[in-house]
């Protein structure tokens, strides 16, 4: 049930006198060690002796992945290069890469974090996972790949991709646990289902999600068509990878490793901590990481602080299931709309398939939005009034959910196209 | 007494119709009667062919959204009035019509009409009561 008890149920005061000892740790090593900070520091008068107790983290700046940008690639290092014995890095789909180093003891916070992870999703020692998160500069192969080992784990480092091979390996090999994003755990139950093997057919009895923001319903989907538990797991390259928090068996919420990390949730554009329950950014402050310390670093992702102890007896602080990222959302005539709101309109619509495409574009001075939705066999209606409903009733629901107008377009199974990363669900054709 | 009618999910672009009937073809699969019914966006194809349930089958692994629907088939005699009076008798009911198409030329007394309702045993009964032939779904099939 746990992996590290003593750290997993830490006493509170106990949790918080290491935290406080650790934050201050680690804003002298930022403070001493990367000019960025102590410029950004002496900017608003702070030194790191000014930092006493938990509530001190507030006078603390922000930081960005834009600063992680601006210091290209190395200059946030906390750490000569000779300590440092890893380096991922982010796609760079949308700028610079952010790079991230590791020193051996980062590694091997990792694994332990990665370790208790898996445990607290439900793995064991006795199970075999088969990784078909992408290994490379991305954290999540490697991630889960060094914390299955620490578990003692039978591990199969297959990858993303190849689906029929996934599918083969699994059910020869008999994989009790799978690690993907959401939406590939789903792509490899269709082409299951195309395959004609069914979940009983295979030992798969727990996945471990994450990378992208996913809802409730996708979970009950997958859940279904693989016959398994599926939980979901968070983390970012910029803090370590996977593993900064998981859900456990209750699946509410996640728990954040607060030994390692501290987090707050802000409101995005006032940077003001929102109250437990209310929707805002997530912030992380890393508290043991060497060669690449962050302190209050935004990460964009869209969450809430779930206040209580889990019944689970894990003492860390709990985040809702994220809802989507501050720079997924899309303004569409001054609106904010973030996909995932049009997911889960169309998961509680009943029956219909996660796979949707949003298409913005623009007429004249107008933005227009375009939600293609793919017709499944529980939507199907062999009447056109049938379906005539079923696009009024898609576009009442989204139109009152997001606030702007939305063509909903039917499209046949299997026309939108399937991720083997992360599912793109927007195509933004809008020239600004 | 009731006809199994394939029904096919297809978005308006060229290609979608050939593609369903080159799927059936492949599998020997003969079609009976069909029609289309369509919109700006998406069409529903409607088939009556020789061998539903296999037909079902190959349209579903080639991943088609398709359903089987319960459907009546009226023979009718091909001259002036003949639907008239099949439409009087549902109408005297309160029987409403989802939709219907006909084709000529096959039924004993020249005119076969599907037709799509929502209380079918109903209107089996009573077009049976007022002396109208319901054609048997194998004899469709096989025609």
């Amino acid at each position: 049930m746990y992996w590290n008890e003593r750290y997993e149920c830490l006493p509170e005061d106990e949790l918080r006198e290491l935290q406080v000892e650790r934050l201050q740790a680690t804003v002298k090593r930022a403070f001493f060690n990367v000019p960025f900070y102590r410029k950004a520091f002496q900017a608003i008068g702070i030194e790191p002796g000014d930092i006493k107790s938990l509530d001190d983290l507030q006078k603390l700046p922000f930081t960005t992945k834009q600063d992680l940008r601006d210091n290209y690639p190395f200059g946030m290092f906390a750490v000569p290069m000779s300590e440092v014995v890893r380096i991922h890095s982010s796609s760079g789909t949308t700028g610079k890469p952010t790079v991230v180093g590791y020193t051996r003891h980062d590694i091997d916070v990792w694994a332990e974090l990665m370790a208790r992870a898996l445990v607290c999703g439900g793995t064991t020692r006795h199970d075999i996972i088969q990784n078909a998160y992408g290994y490379g500069l991305f954290t999540g192969g490697l991630g889960i790949h060094y914390g299955a080992e620490r578990l003692g784990a039978s591990v199969i480092p297959i990858s993303g991709g190849n689906t029929r091979r996934q599918i083969m390996i699994m059910k020869d090999y008999g994989s009790t646990v799978l690690t993907c994003t959401p939406s590939y755990a789903l792509h490899i139950a269709e082409v299951m289902a195309e395959m004609g093997i069914s979940p009983e057919e295979l030992k798969l009895r727990c996945g471990i999600f994450g990378a992208e923001p996913w809802s409730e319903n996708m979970r009950q989907e997958i859940e279904k068509r693989l016959g398994i538990s599926a939980v979901d797991i968070y983390g970012l390259s910029e803090v370590i990878g996977p593993g900064v928090g998981i859900e456990c068996q209750e699946k509410n919420g996640l728990h954040i490793f607060g030994d390692h990390f501290l987090v707050e949730v802000i409101d995005p554009v006032t940077e003001k901590p929102v109250p437990p329950g209310q929707l805002g950014e997530l912030v992380i402050t890393s508290l043991t990481k060497e060669a690449l310390p962050v302190i209050r670093y935004r990460t964009r992702d869209i969450t809430s602080l779930i206040p209580g102890t889990c019944s689970c007896g894990r003492t860390y602080v709990r985040v809702a299931r994220f809802t989507g990222r501050t720079d997924d959302m899309l303004i569409i005539r001054g609106v904010n709309v973030f996909p995932s709101q049009v997911e889960s309109v169309l998961l509680e619509m009943g029956g219909t398939e996660p796979h949707y495409l949003l298409i913005v574009d623009r007429q004249g001075a107008l933005d227009t939005l375009e939600v293609k939705v793919e017709v499944s066999d529980s939507l199907f209606s062999d009447k056109v009034r049938g379906l005539e409903e079923l696009e009024k009733r898609l576009v009442n629901e989204l139109e009152s959910t997001l606030g702007i107008s939305v063509k909903v377009t039917l499209v046949e199974p299997k026309t939108i196209e399937r991720s083997e990363g992360k599912a793109v669900r927007v195509i933004d054709k809008r020239k600004i | 007494m009731k006809i199994k009618q394939l029904s096919v999910f297809l978005e308006n672009k060229s290609g979608r119709l050939a593609a369903v009937t080159r799927l059936l073809a492949g599998q020997g699969i003969n079609i009976r009667a069909l029609s289309i019914a369509d919109t700006s966006d998406f069409g529903i194809l409607r088939l009556i062919v020789n061998d539903p349930e296999q037909a079902y089958a190959v349209l579903k692994e080639a991943g088609f959204t398709v359903s089987l629907t319960e459907v009546l088939g009226v023979e009718m005699p091909d001259r002036p009035g003949g639907l008239s009076n099949i439409l009087s008798i549902l109408e005297e009911a309160g029987i409403n019509i989802e939709y219907l198409y006909a084709f000529i030329g096959k039924g004993d007394n020249g005119a076969l009409v599907i037709f799509r309702v929502e209380e079918l045993d109903k209107a089996i009964t009573i077009l049976q009561d007022k002396g109208i032939t319901i054609v048997e779904g194998e004899k469709i099939y096989r025609l």
